[in-house]
């Protein structure tokens, strides 16, 4: 063990030498590295010719104004920094900026009117096979795509405001879209308005925290075979089909807000072929249905609010060893919705609101069991029309006999120890 | 008439049965929320009462005065005094002070709970209201079925089926139909069928307070219209209106050819 | 003439009560409508009271039709047979309340202090004899001044003191010049105060007259009996 450590000790007394080259290359830089103005009455008046102009590691400082410009392309590492919000007008015509190089920033720019194509997937800002790169403060309108990340890593989109007027999903893009990128922090954004607020594909160890994204076409966010990432203390709000978590391992979910999803086909979230996930103390509130899990397996829910969805937990198809503990329910139409007689899943410890037992010891836990899945779910599943007897005396006469002897329900489908009050 | 719904208003407000009445839905709200603590599940508690008990007691309440009073009924009949003033002023009478009973019983718990500045206001505003409505339209189909049937027990019996009918039968019926029939289009069939019954009808109108979330999940395009705007809530309060005025004209028609 | 009626028929189901009733009432005279039980001599006085509506016929109360009609009902003060009253009001409250709806000006003081029911005013009505509560019905019905009077089985639960005011009462009105109508078992009560005996037999009027009249006719020894002979003459007819 003694060897190694007379190596380091060796190796470090070089690292003093250097030091001074280091200061002097530094100084260098610092002499090297220019600062560009560009405005409309300057010298330099168009971006894409300053970008031409500057050497790597330069900066522009882009005063405030309108730039008509489009296919701005980025290929040396700069800083791109608008003042007072310039904006930069793509005219519809198409792409506006693409970074193809490492260690590029764009910071407080306006950018407006990127070109709808039904060939291409035009995008207000696209960032190609680069590490490195830095998006933030931007501002982009009457957009196609927003952000497209394509095989880029190591990146931090942070602190932008991207809204979009989409009405049909043929013809919009996504506000934030990842595409075999890996290793990129999505932090503080917020997304309107689009196709697909936040798109993953093929896109490992992203972290995406406190965005907010409503009001989006389909989904607010959009998981497909991406792997390792991690969502934290996001707000999903009345998007067409909340968010979908699809054919992904490892993923963590943890304290996000997912409102107002209404509609056919629309969900808190959509957990499709997911595997090993966690989803740890989010809401779910007033969603038609808060979680529709199909095809997942091993996941841990806990913690998580559910208040007043059309169904909490609606479960399709084959779910195993999927546990759901310290949960809240409260006054859901429907708490859990089966579509099988098999249960292979763990309800404990949850407070259910719909709960009548009793609890004689004291201990916080009632002492009879608490059934979640009602019979007229199922009915419901079967016949949807008949939703409108919801809460009639007649389907509650039926659940009733239901609970007290299931025929219909799994018979291990419940929760023994149910909570006597609310988890707070 | 106002003289009529006077005397028989005041004349109920004084009966045992009112306070019993009023003493009940105190102490529901009382129980609900000072026990419960909790306003949200309260309203649910209350929404399940209320289209259950508040129907089956209009319609007792409404065929028991009908046949206590019959004899005041032809000292009324006697004086100068137009024949619906009297049917109409004993059953606005009734009704009036059944929904008084209801709306203080429960508005006195709420109220001294803070519910004014809680935002449940409008909810449990819709539940009175509805609550209303159905007193109203149940005294009032009761009386109907009162001054159809001489025979006390007879019109008794046959204004407890009604209730029976409407609040549990009606729905069995309706569910199986929906069953037998899924493959075809239902969302016309399935609301119309809802309209047709003031207890569902009622019931939906506080769904589309309560329960939205869940109603909109269905795919039906007609559905969609009707729960996903403000059409459904106005379409089931017109409907609702209908049905209170509907029980009053056969009141004032069998009056009419009634004999004494 | 203060009723005619022309033509009266009424069925209440199967049953033909009334088939075919011509009648007149002139002013100022007690009648006395008798018959067996189901005769219709309820069904007649509810039919000009508008309480019975008639399958067929005509009506006429003060020379003016009765049809869908109800403001003449003012000129008529009607005792019911049975007297069941709202049971949680006072007495008091009673009074006042038929005062209130018939808005006519009303003597009931006089009544009251006549039928001694000072002591009950303050009573629920629930809480009264049946006598009590005829008395109590026969001051409602007295204490206005319409034209016409029907009494439907007057007497009922009266003690004979105010039985004696009850006729005194009714000859009072007489002579103040309206027009009494009056249905009774107590024949001697009939004899006593009725001008004109009208006998209702299966649905017509059988017979219409004084009682001299009627004993003529019948040739019994008393007016008793006259009334029981027209009831065995007319079924055997």
């Amino acid at each position: 063990m003694g060897k190694p450590n007379n190596t380091n000790i060796k190796l470090k007394t070089p690292y003093h030498k250097y030091i001074p080259w280091v200061v002097l290359f530094l100084l260098c830089q610092g002499i090297w590295a220019k600062t560009w103005t560009i405005c409309t009455t300057c010298e330099h008046s168009s971006i894409k010719q300053t970008i031409r102009l500057a050497n790597a590691h330069d900066t522009l400082l882009i005063q405030k104004g309108t730039y008509r410009e489009y296919e701005v392309v980025v290929d040396k590492p700069l800083v791109i920094k608008g003042v007072d919000y310039p904006i930069v007008d793509g005219e519809k015509k198409g792409e506006i900026f693409q970074i193809q190089s490492d260690g590029v920033t764009l910071d407080g720019l306006f950018i407006i009117n990127v070109g709808v194509s039904y060939t291409k997937d035009n995008a207000a800002i696209r960032v190609i096979r680069s590490k490195d790169f830095r998006i933030q403060n931007m501002v982009l309108e009457q957009l196609f795509f927003g952000i497209y990340l394509e095989k880029s890593s190591h990146g931090k989109v942070y602190h932008n405001r991207i809204i979009g007027e989409a009405v049909d999903e043929y013809n919009s893009g996504n506000g934030i879209q990842l595409w075999y990128s890996s290793d990129i922090e999505v932090i503080k954004n917020h997304v309107q308005g689009t196709r697909d607020g936040i798109y993953l594909e093929f896109s490992d160890r992203i972290t995406i925290t406190e965005n907010t994204s409503m009001d989006n076409l389909r989904y607010g966010l959009h998981f497909m075979f991406s792997n390792h990432d991690v969502y934290t203390q996001n707000t999903f709000e009345n998007n067409g089909a909340g968010v979908a978590v699809m054919f992904s391992k490892f993923i963590t979910m943890k304290d996000n807000t997912f409102r107002k999803n209404w509609g056919t086909a629309a969900y808190g979230m959509l957990l499709k072929e997911i595997n090993d996930a966690e989803i740890v103390g989010n809401t779910f509130e007033e969603n038609t249905i808060g979680i529709n899990i199909e095809g997942s397996n091993r996941i841990e829910y806990t913690n998580n609010d559910f208040i007043a969805n059309g169904w909490a937990i609606r479960v399709i198809g084959a779910c195993y060893t999927n546990s759901f503990r310290g949960n809240n329910f409260l006054y859901n139409s429907f708490d859990i919705s089966y579509n099988s007689k098999l249960n292979d899943n763990v309800f404990e410890g949850n407070f259910w609101s719909g709960y009548t037992g009793y609890d004689l010891d004291k201990d916080g836990i009632g002492d009879v069991p608490y059934r979640p899945v009602k019979l007229f779910s199922y009915v419901v599943n079967r016949t949807p029309e008949t939703i409108v007897l919801l809460r009639s005396l007649f389907m509650d006469i039926i659940d009733f006999s239901e609970r007290v002897s299931p025929v219909f329900t799994p018979d291990n489908l419940k929760d023994a120890q149910p909570l006597m009050k609310i988890r707070s | 008439m106002l003289k009529i719904l006077k005397y028989s208003f005041f004349d109920l407000i004084r009966s045992r049965w009112s306070y019993v009445y009023f003493l009940f839905y105190l102490t529901l709200g009382f129980v609900l929320l000072f026990l419960n603590n909790d306003v949200s599940k309260a309203v649910i508690t209350l929404m399940n009462v209320i289209i259950v008990l508040i129907p089956l007691i209009g319609t007792i309440f409404g065929v028991m005065y009908y046949y206590n009073s019959r004899e005041f009924t032809e000292l009324l009949l006697a004086q100068p005094i137009k024949r619906s003033s009297i049917f109409m002023g004993q059953y606005f009478g009734v009704a009036g002070s059944l929904t008084l009973s209801l709306v203080l019983g429960l508005g006195i718990p709420f109220v001294l709970y803070g519910l004014l500045r809680s935002n449940a206001i409008f909810d449990f505003t819709l539940l009175l209201v509805t609550g209303a409505f159905l007193t109203f339209i149940f005294v009032g189909l009761s009386f109907v079925i009162a001054i159809s049937n001489e025979n006390k027990i007879k019109g008794f019996g046959y204004a407890v089926l009604l209730w029976l009918f409407l609040a549990v039968v009606y729905d069995g019926l309706f569910l199986m139909s929906l069953i037998v029939f899924e493959e075809y289009p239902l969302d016309t069939f399935s609301l119309v069928a809802t309209m047709l019954n003031p207890i569902d009808l009622s019931r939906i109108l506080i769904l589309l307070k309560l329960d939205i979330s869940a109603l909109l999940g269905y795919t039906g395009a007609i559905f969609k219209k009707f729960f996903g705007t403000d059409l459904g809530f106005l379409v089931s309060m017109g409907i609702l209106l209908l049905w209170t005025v509907m029980p009053i004209l056969g009141l004032g028609h069998k009056a009419k050819r009634k004999d004494f | 003439m203060t009723i005619t009626i022309k033509d009266l028929h009424k069925q209440f189901g199967k049953n033909q009560v009334l088939k075919g009733v011509d009648l007149t009432i002139d002013k100022g005279q007690i009648y006395a409508i008798l018959g067996p039980n189901g005769s219709g001599k309820t069904t007649l006085i509810k039919s000009i009271l508008g309480m019975v509506l008639p399958d067929k016929g005509h009506i006429t109360v003060l020379d003016k039709p009765i049809k869908k009609q109800w403001k003449y009902r003012k000129q008529i003060d009607y005792l019911p047979q049975i007297a069941n009253f709202p049971p949680n009001i006072k007495v008091k409250e009673l009074i006042h309340m038929i005062k209130d709806l018939r808005n006519s000006p009303s003597a009931e003081k006089e009544l009251i202090d006549l039928f001694g029911l000072g002591p009950f005013l303050d009573k629920k009505l629930s809480t009264l004899s049946g006598g009590t509560k005829q008395k109590v019905n026969i001051v409602l019905t007295f204490m206005f001044e319409s034209p016409l009077l029907i009494l439907d089985e007057p007497t009922t639960g009266l003690d004979p003191m105010a039985l004696i005011r009850l006729k005194e009462l009714i000859q009072r009105e007489k002579a103040q010049g309206k027009t009494i109508l009056i249905t009774s078992h107590i024949m001697q009560f009939v004899e006593e105060m009725a001008d004109k005996i009208l006998y209702l037999l299966e649905g017509e009027i059988y017979f219409k007259g004084n009682i001299k009249e009627l004993l003529e006719q019948t040739g019994a020894p008393d007016f008793e009996h006259a009334i029981a002979a027209l009831t065995t003459t007319g079924s055997h007819a």
